[in-house]
């Protein structure tokens, strides 16, 4: 992976009132990572990736993407990247091709540019039979994916996608995160908010924790999950869960054996490290 | 510029071709009861300025209308803006704000003569042969779309709700619709109320429709009036769309 800058957050602040949302973030994130950002609902996710795309206005601090500060150069800032949103913005009584022409336009391709990519970024997320169909008929899935080929129709170098998978099932989630992976495999820089655990694990290069809009650390998920051990104990005291961690399988059998209750043994993950850095789960 | 511009512009039109049916429906409802009730059943009973009223309502339906369609953008605005969450999308992309405002006032402008032309269509449908094809006629109600249009969308980006935009429907436009010279001569008001109501834009639309519509010349500061202020609240819309961020 190449270690140029492509997103540089430096001292990012938002308050909403008086109410603080980020309390000075600083990030930078690599040519072609895939970066996970990571914490509970109303940790701040949200808010940091709507000032990166604009769509928010910052109280302080600066952001560049690929070099372009966004108050700056916002247009050419603009231009970087796609997005992704949270809930599906799709124009419902259009259909799949006339969403991506007008999305097109708004990126100012040309008419033949425009024709030759929504066929390639069809064909690459599998929907190229769906161009004329009305995206309202679409079931949830396929919404998603012609969001994430509508975010790559002026081939940006950066991609937000803000909880992609979100409300869709394992099946088709997984389809999606291969999806995710094919397209950083190319050389796009992903910046991905999520709260399911396993999708950072499965995804991501490295991963910020966010908790009440401070990062808490910033690693690799493997580095993360081994500082904390790699076996975890649940169990339930005093109508609480409670979970002890081990280093070796062996260590908490051992646990089990010389202690009455009920455990359930499992590897160690993503939030077992929230937990152990913040206090509390990130569900 | 243009590519954004043409792009908000399109979506729009898009969305009307794909509901044209009912869309001329809906627009053909009201101007009909209208001319059912005040044209149709007064007849050539009611003389206004020698000018049978179903001939004095034509054009001042056709102001009302240039109205009430082209600020109808800000409904569809506010349903892409929370609704659908389309407006996010324009808000992330590298277009300017003149072209997102440029786009949705053109789209107004085009509703706006749509509505005017099944006005234009019933009024012949019922006997009305007035003079439409001249300049001074389509300018007004060019001018007067592209005022509502940029209040339209200046009031779209301020509100935080759909219910607000209601609300200001009902203060705005409503009184407007009735008051400003389209449905009865203004001079036969008090002269205080006059005063407030030459104000009014939909005053000078009014004037001028009907009066270039009657084959007369109209005054040609009315027209300068709408202009200012279309251009003052053209500009004050591009203002709103930075604001809307939240």
């Amino acid at each position: 992976m190449d270690k140029k800058t492509v997103i540089k957050i430096k001292g990012l602040k938002k308050q909403y009132g008086s109410k603080p949302a980020l309390n000075g973030v600083n990030l930078e994130v690599f040519k072609g990572e895939l970066f996970a950002y990571l914490g509970p609902n109303g940790a701040g996710k949200s808010t940091t990736i709507r000032i990166l795309t604009g769509l928010t206005k910052k109280t302080a601090g600066d952001v560049w993407l690929d070099g372009y500060h966004i108050e700056t150069h916002p247009k050419q800032a603009k231009s970087q990247f796609g997005l992704v949103p949270q809930s599906i913005n799709l124009d419902m009584e259009l259909s799949v091709r006339e969403n991506l022409d007008i999305h097109g336009r708004l990126y100012g391709l040309g008419s033949k540019h425009r024709k030759m990519r929504i066929e390639q970024v069809l064909r690459y997320v599998d929907m190229e039979e769906e161009i004329n169909t009305l995206v309202k008929r679409l079931s949830g899935g396929m919404k998603r994916r012609i969001m994430i080929a509508r975010a790559l129709i002026h081939s940006p170098s950066i991609l937000f996608l803000d909880e992609p998978t979100v409300g869709l099932d394992a099946k088709i989630r997984r389809r999606l995160w291969a999806l995710i992976k094919k397209i950083q495999e190319q050389g796009t820089t992903i910046f991905l908010t999520t709260h399911y655990i396993e999708e950072a694990e499965f995804l991501a290069h490295r991963v910020a924790f966010l908790d009440k809009g401070s990062i808490i650390t910033i690693d690799s998920p493997e580095n993360l999950i081994q500082g904390v051990g790699n076996w975890a104990l649940d169990f339930l005291e005093d109508g609480t869960l409670k979970t002890i961690y081990f280093e070796k399988r062996k260590q908490a059998k051992e646990y089990i054996l010389t202690h009455t209750g009920s455990f359930s043994l499992r590897r160690v993950n993503l939030e077992d490290a929230f937990l152990r850095l913040t206090g509390k789960k990130m569900q | 510029m243009i590519n954004g511009f043409f792009a908000v512009y399109l979506r729009e039109i898009l969305i009307l071709k794909r509901k044209i049916k009912r869309q001329i429906l809906s627009m053909s409802i009201s101007p009909l009861l209208y001319l059912i009730a005040f044209g149709y059943a007064m007849g050539n009973k009611v003389v206004v300025h020698g000018h049978s009223y179903i001939e004095f309502l034509i054009p001042g339906l056709v102001a009302m209308s240039s109205m009430t369609y082209s600020f109808g953008i800000s409904s569809e605005i506010n349903i892409a803006r929370f609704y659908w969450q389309i407006f996010d999308e324009f808000q992330a992309s590298p277009i300017s704000d003149v072209a997102y405002v440029l786009g949705e006032v053109a789209a107004a402008i085009t509703r706006a003569f749509l509505g005017i032309f099944i006005i234009l269509f019933l009024g012949y449908i019922f006997g009305v042969h007035l003079n439409y094809l001249n300049l001074y006629f389509f300018g007004g109600i060019l001018l007067n779309s592209f005022v509502f249009a940029s209040i339209a969308v200046a009031l779209a980006m301020l509100v935080k709700s759909h219910a607000d935009q209601a609300f200001l429907s009902s203060f705005v436009i409503t009184p407007m619709a009735f008051l400003g010279g389209t449905f009865f001569p203004v001079d036969r008001l008090p002269g205080w109320a006059q005063i407030f109501i030459k104000l009014l834009p939909i005053t000078h639309a009014a004037r001028v429709i009907r009066k270039s519509a009657f084959g007369e010349i109209p005054n040609l500061n009315s027209y300068l009036i709408l202009f200012v202020l279309g251009i003052i609240f053209f500009g004050l819309a591009i203002k709103t769309v930075a604001m809307a961020r939240d």
